[in-house]
């Protein structure tokens, strides 16, 4: 290898470590803005005298089971791909078309957590539960829409991660798999920590 | 499938056209001094501020000419309204906290000096940078349009304490859309913070060059790595705060609104909220904000200091350990703003241990900095003479704190003009002289060209004196009783002090009106300022051996590779009595 060369690739190097740690340092930032949630429910609910409870929306349930079975299924997309790239530098279109078509799947499953989660709302407006309604609404629409808005994020990255395997030539780095994998799954073990909290405080 | 090119692709090509070049700019260096143009533009607007504030003080019922222009009921014909001082004390502290003291000793110098001084060729993601700035551009539009709209700026102070920023028009003026300007503002600040300190992080963890480890990266670079970890989760916590402050004020949410709440004679259709909540939250981000201030000021002091004295500090690894210590220490102390919040007095006395615990490691470098100049025959430049200024009233102010961490002291000195002494000195003039230092020391490598040194000793005089004559009087008048946010002091008590604030407000006047001979200075220096040498302070560090101003990708083709830390002054050396970090050659009894 080239002086040159050799030096391109120790940057290339830098960069796959940047983004690996770029996305860890994301998940440190986005776990402190839900842990202030979490403080900001408990001394809110500490200096209420009337806090009301409510009954989650059964959907929920679902919904969870749906973004576990996300992330697995991004799973069987990452593995192929990730694998073929550290084999050969290249994952060939083989890789790319299995990877994308559970990549696909992954997809699907995320917008039908986001279908579910609007369900929940829906359901619960119906029962005459709003944002303003009482504390344990507002926590719950907030929770949730700003997990559903980290999640569109995610499912951002999921789309550009497809769009490069559709490509005819794709030209993709294993950081960005990795990272793109690593936040989708946060975001599931995120969503039950969400969901463990609304059930026991909310 | 292919991998990506050979190119380093964290990077970029060079720019093209006027657009990429100097608008929406992916290069750090370009993005640093963007920074630094809107810290300037904000802190001159927060220094009028502070002259409208320091002249209404002494006449208040003096007409201010234009100022009705700005506001029709905030200056009815030119007087300003106790409301709109408060306006304008407001305004004056977001501007100053967020917009100066945050943007430009870790935005702006950060971000141009920070991947240089590593030897990276850019930050690790340009795009998240462009748009970390471009964010925070929005951010100050976004709060600067609350002086224009008819209601005018909010009145709640930078800290905007609930319920008063959360009940809305019922509390007072400019807490209408002004209000929710104000919020908005700070949570697209939050998001703009986020995303530099994100590539800060990772860019310092992983784009070294060969050879940089952690313990040789110069001391500035430290602060600036450790300011972003502390940015990171503070600005993360600020941001759901500012979220649940707008829902309440928007949709109808009880966050932080008690119930039976009577404002005006109206009963506020809220119910159950905690006022004290935001207080948690945003002093959670508020107290190692002041860090976040301070920080990256204390990193470039040292990094100077060392360059004026000539030899190593007494050890730079203590002042690293300090610096981490603060940062951890800084989320512990966030209750000592709360004493007289209502508390359980037993929190008091938790988070009073924390506060005097974290005098340790900020007297441990103030030690250094002393102890190391003794006996130093220093190299007094306009940017020694601010670095030296820095610890003076780094001490100076302080030395208050501890009288502040106390809350039994407190009770007594809480919301006087001892506290608006104290953070003004600390936090505020100590980071600014920071900057100072940092643009004197730096404008050649940026620009190419050098700065007056006669007009930046004036500078610093004329500064140095003022500050002193500005801010140590607030102690005097804090211990008198002097209450602060008063728009005018009409009470039997405080006649007596009036003296004391004519003398404050002429010194303000003077110290103000120097910043200008500063602005003369920066902006004459850029254009008809003496070509720099490539290292006109034979310093020792990376960004001192690229050419001035670098080239778009920093090194050029080149990779640099460090042999040593950035303090070895006092040696013999083929330049001279130093040896850059990436020379080659042997030092004796190097560690």
């Amino acid at each position: 290898m080239t002086r040159g060369g050799k030096a391109a690739a120790m940057n290339r190097t830098s960069a796959e470590e940047a983004a690996r740690s770029g996305i860890w340092v994301g998940i440190a930032a986005i776990t402190m803005s839900f842990a202030a949630f979490t403080s900001a429910i408990i001394v809110r609910e500490g200096t209420d005298t009337s806090w009301h409870h409510m009954a989650l929306p059964g959907v929920l349930y679902l919904n969870t089971l749906v973004l576990i079975a996300s992330s697995m299924t991004l799973e069987l997309s990452r593995r192929p791909v990730a694998a073929r790239i550290s084999r050969s530098q290249t994952a060939g279109q083989d890789g790319a078309r299995s990877g994308l078509l559970w990549l696909l799947v992954t997809l699907g499953l995320g917008l039908a957590f986001l279908l579910g989660q609007y369900e929940a709302w829906r359901q619960l407006a119906s029962q005459g539960l709003f944002l303003a309604t009482n504390p344990s609404s507002s926590f719950f629409y907030v929770l949730t829409a700003v997990h559903g808005v980290h999640l569109l994020g995610g499912l951002a990255a999921l789309g550009y991660l497809a769009g490069k395997l559709a490509a005819a030539a794709p030209r993709l780095r294993r950081s960005t798999v990795e990272a793109t994998s690593i936040y989708w799954h946060f975001m599931g073990g995120l969503w039950i920590y969400l969901l463990l909290v609304m059930r026991t405080r909310l | 499938m292919q991998e990506a090119s050979a190119a380093p692709q964290a990077h970029h090509g060079p720019p093209e056209g006027f657009i990429r070049k100097y608008v929406f700019s992916l290069d750090h260096k370009v993005i640093g001094k963007q920074y630094y143009a809107l810290a300037l533009a904000a802190v001159f607007i927060g220094m009028i501020l502070s002259w409208l504030m320091r002249y209404h003080l002494i006449y208040p019922n003096g007409k201010i000419f234009g100022l009705e222009f700005l506001s029709k009921v905030g200056a009815p014909g030119g007087v300003m309204t106790p409301e709109y001082y408060l306006s304008l004390m407001t305004m004056h502290g977001t501007l100053m906290v967020f917009f100066v003291l945050t943007n430009a000793p870790f935005a702006a110098f950060g971000n141009y000096f920070l991947p240089i001084q590593i030897g990276a060729e850019d930050m690790a993601f340009p795009r998240f940078n462009m748009m970390s700035f471009w964010v925070t551009l929005v951010a100050f539009l976004v709060l600067v349009t609350a002086f224009f709209i008819p209601d005018g700026p909010p009145i709640s102070g930078w800290t905007a304490y609930a319920p008063l920023s959360a009940v809305g028009t019922d509390a007072g003026p400019g807490l209408g859309w002004g209000q929710n300007l104000w919020g908005l503002s700070i949570a697209i600040f939050c998001v703009g913070s986020l995303l530099g300190s994100l590539n800060f992080i990772a860019t310092t963890l992983d784009l070294r060059a060969k050879g940089m480890t952690l313990m040789r990266m110069p001391l500035c670079t430290w602060a600036w790595f450790i300011t972003a970890c502390i940015s990171l989760l503070a600005f993360a916590v600020l941001l759901p705060a500012c979220l649940l402050l707008i829902l309440d004020r928007m949709a109808g949410t009880s966050f932080f609104i008690p119930a039976g709440l009577v404002v005006s004679d109206r009963l506020q259709a809220h119910a159950g909220g905690s006022p004290l909540l935001w207080q948690h939250l945003f002093w959670f981000f508020g107290h190692p904000e002041v860090y976040i201030a301070i920080l990256p000021s204390m990193g470039i002091v040292s990094h100077i200091l060392v360059n004026s004295i000539r030899r190593p500090l007494l050890s730079a690894k203590v002042i690293i350990y300090s610096m981490i210590s603060i940062g951890f220490l800084s989320y512990m102390v966030w209750g000592h703003h709360m004493f007289v919040s209502g508390m359980n007095p037993f929190s008091s006395l938790m988070f009073s241990f924390p506060t005097l615990t974290i005098t340790i490691p900020a007297t441990v470098m103030t030690l250094i900095w002393l102890g190391s100049l003794y006996g130093a025959r220093i190299r007094f430049t306009s940017a020694s003479l601010f670095a030296l200024g820095f610890i003076s009233m780094f001490v100076s102010g302080g030395v208050s704190g501890f009288f502040l961490a106390q809350p039994s002291i407190d009770i007594y000195l809480h919301a006087t003009y001892f506290v608006v002494g104290h953070f003004h000195m600390v936090m505020g003039v100590a980071s600014i002289f920071g900057v100072f230092a940092g643009t004197y020391f730096w404008f050649p490598k940026m620009t190419g060209r050098m700065m007056s040194e006669g007009l930046g000793k004036t500078h610093f005089w004329i500064t140095f004196i003022g500050t002193y004559c500005i801010f140590m009087p607030f102690h005097y008048l804090g211990l008198a009783g002097n209450v602060r946010r008063y728009s005018s002091f009409v009470d039997d008590f405080l006649l007596p002090l009036m003296p004391v604030h004519r003398f404050i407000t002429i010194a303000a006047l003077i110290t103000g009106a120097a910043q200008f001979i500063f602005l003369y200075n920066l902006i004459h220096s850029r254009f008809r300022g003496k070509a720099a040498p490539v290292n006109p302070w034979e310093a020792t560090s990376l960004e001192w051996t690229v050419p001035s101003p670098p080239p778009w990708n920093n090194f050029g083709d080149r990779h640099p590779v460090v042999y040593h830390d950035p303090h070895q002054y006092g040696v013999k050396g083929s330049l001279g009595d130093y040896v850059m970090q990436d020379s080659p050659e042997k030092i004796e009894n190097e560690s």
